[in-house]
């Protein structure tokens, strides 16, 4: 029984969290000897489909039905749901994306499966078992959680499984589905795109502002870093409270958990709640005034000076760096 | 218009996470728990949403009787009537399951949860909720209105938002931005005692999950100060040493 990989897109294309799952789902093949069949919705071009051959699918499910063009959660888990059932796979995965975390229970309830949201590990099989790594607390731990159903759905968190390359080719088949009438009953009226930067759940490196940045006109400086080193940028919860940037940079227990490579928080005390959003970071570089600040104690790399001092001079060791 | 609002009780945002029992339970000891953020929020906004006698907030909580204090705040905050389904939950399907089961029975117009409780946090119940009720079902959502028997609601997606209408009745489940908090007056504490609270015994349900351990984040080595003036350092450290750009 092959493992279902639902492989959502942006425009037409697949990200770089896509690579990933696909990766994850083709480990949990091999675990099990089986196959991995990819499920696409919307419209994706041949070859962007074929690209996910590239990953370990072996055979491509490719959905373009004209009512499924733009993303319909309750439509979209039905035809995951029917897809899995016509596979007969018992492991569905999809990315913990803001658009999989509103799948994955849906299709969870339509297989009668246990759901692993926030994935962050292969599953353990030992003891007979099948238990997975999960996030917990909001960041500030992790579970190990054994399904005990007999089908499962596994919600893998961005940024946790390498993207690994093993060069096969994937047969792209069309599959055709008879999609519900009320199914539809919420309805895509806009799409406001508010940049066209990276966006930070996707972002491998993120640059973040607390309110040591005294305010909103002070934000260049941390964007220009983060244009530089082709990151997002971030803040901490009185920032977007305050106003000074959206809700949507908010970083921590209560906003965005982030996973990058590399976090840089500047003017940032580290209160609990801040970083219980970020300690999956990689490497954590802190910029504080305060020798003191907490933030210090979780960080790889620190520099104590003000800020308006040293981001200037790191941007421009940056742009000698990658001159 | 008749709001159901989902709460649960949560650690407050300042503990410190530890378990004990060989790391197979939370740690409650001197844990102070609270009403989940997000839920706060969506209890505001159904508050606001039935304003002027427009309709009644029932708050439903799947938990034993230590979150009853939890319960009467969100009754002090301004909820007309509370369900307390009487079972320490499982998990997210079993609290979706009692959920589902009372709102068959109840009919609501809007069901509002968190976009996610910060404990076990899964962000699954809205959607379980959905499935097991076959209504539309929207998370992470920023701004939500409703107009006779249709609700505008702002969905975060990645680099931006989405915006969609649904008709009645729907899941919510609702972040920052869609209301202010409410602070509880001293009428609404005074009123809390006296609002109707009822204790309704759980359905069973079958488990599809068990938690086997938990862990907390592997601890970081000491971390490496460098001076101001040598940013060109740390540059060349993330280059070389942590290997990061
Ligand atoms: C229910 C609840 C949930 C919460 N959830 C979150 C959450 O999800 N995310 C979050 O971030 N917070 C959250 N908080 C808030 C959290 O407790 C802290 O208040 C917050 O993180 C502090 O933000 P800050 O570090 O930017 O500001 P401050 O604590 O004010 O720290 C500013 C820092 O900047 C430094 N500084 C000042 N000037 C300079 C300078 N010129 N150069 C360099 N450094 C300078 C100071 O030394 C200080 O360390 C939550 C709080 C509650 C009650
Ligand atoms: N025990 C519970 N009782 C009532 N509602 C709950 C409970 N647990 C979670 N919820 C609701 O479901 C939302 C999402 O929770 P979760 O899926 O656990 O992250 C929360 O914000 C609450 O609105």
């Amino acid at each position: 029984m092959p493992i279902l990989v639902y492989t959502e897109n942006a425009a037409g294309k697949f990200k770089k969290s896509i690579f990933e799952v696909v990766s994850y789902a083709k480990a949990i093949a091999d675990q099990q000897q089986t196959t991995v069949t990819a499920l696409s919705i919307g419209d994706v071009s041949a070859d962007e489909l074929a690209t996910l051959g590239k990953y370990g699918a072996d055979k491509v499910l490719n959905v373009s039905n004209d009512k499924l063009k733009t993303f319909v959660n309750q439509a979209y888990a039905s035809v995951i749901a029917e897809a899995a059932n016509k596979e007969g796979a018992d492991i569905v995965v999809l990315s913990n994306s803001f658009s999989g975390r509103g799948l994955a229970p849906r299709v969870g309830v339509k297989l009668d499966a246990g759901v692993a949201d926030g994935a962050v590990s292969l599953p353990d099989l030992s003891d007979g078992k099948f238990s997975i790594k999960k996030t917990a607390f909001s960041g500030k731990a992790f579970a190990n959680v054994e399904l005990t159903s007999a089908k499962k759905v596994i919600a893998l968190t961005v940024n946790s499984y390498k993207v690994v390359e093993n060069g096969g080719t994937a047969k792209v088949e069309d599959f055709t589905v008879d999609v519900k009438e009320s199914d539809f009953r919420a309805m895509l009226k806009e799409i406001v795109q508010s940049t066209d930067k990276i966006s930070l759940p996707d972002a491998e490196i993120v640059v973040s502002g607390g309110r040591g940045l005294k305010g909103p006109e002070n934000w260049g400086m941390i964007e220009e870093l983060a244009t530089l080193l082709g990151g997002a940028t971030a803040c901490s919860k009185p920032v977007s409270d305050a106003g000074w940037r959206p809700h949507s940079e908010h970083v921590g227990q209560t906003g965005i958990a982030v996973s990058p490579n590399l976090y840089i928080a500047i003017g940032i005390s580290g209160a609990i709640q801040h970083l219980a959003g970020i300690s999956r970071s990689k490497v954590i570089v802190v910029i504080n005034k305060d020798p003191e600040a907490p933030f210090f104690k979780v960080a790889d790399y620190g520099i104590v000076g003000d800020a308006f001092d040293v981001v200037p001079k790191l941007i421009a060791a940056v742009k000698e760096f990658k001159a | 218009m008749k709001i159901l609002v989902c709460i649960s009780n949560v650690p407050d945002t300042t503990t410190k996470i530890t378990f004990t029992n060989n790391n197979t339970q939370f740690n409650t000891n001197g844990v102070q728990f609270i009403l989940n953020p997000y839920d706060e929020i969506a209890l505001a906004r159904a508050i606001e949403l039935t304003d002027g006698g427009k309709g009644t907030v029932t708050v439903i909580n799947v938990g034993d009787i230590s979150t009853e204090p939890t319960i009467r705040k969100a009754l002090a905050i301004g909820a007309t009537d509370a369900v307390r389904v009487n079972a320490v939950p499982h998990d997210a399907w079993f609290v979706a399951k009692q959920i589902a089961e009372y709102a068959k029975t109840n009919g609501f117009d809007l069901i509002l949860t968190g976009r996610e409780s910060i404990d076990y946090n899964g962000s699954k119940v809205a959607g379980m909720l959905g499935e097991l009720l076959d209504q539309p079902s929207v998370s992470i959502i920023k701004k939500l209105d409703i107009d006779g028997t249709t609700g505008t609601v702002e969905r975060e997606i990645e680099g931006g938002k989405e915006v969609l209408t649904i008709s009645l009745p729907f899941i919510a489940g609702t972040a920052e931005g869609v209301a202010e908090l409410k602070i509880p007056n001293m009428r609404g504490i005074m009123s809390a005692r006296t609002k109707p609270l009822q204790v309704i015994e759980a359905v069973e349900v079958p488990s599809t999950s068990e938690v086997i351990s938990f862990e907390t984040p592997a601890p970081r080595g000491a971390v490496t100060l460098i001076s101001a003036d040598e940013t060109a350092k740390l540059v060349d450290l993330l280059h070389t040493e942590a290997k990061v750009i």
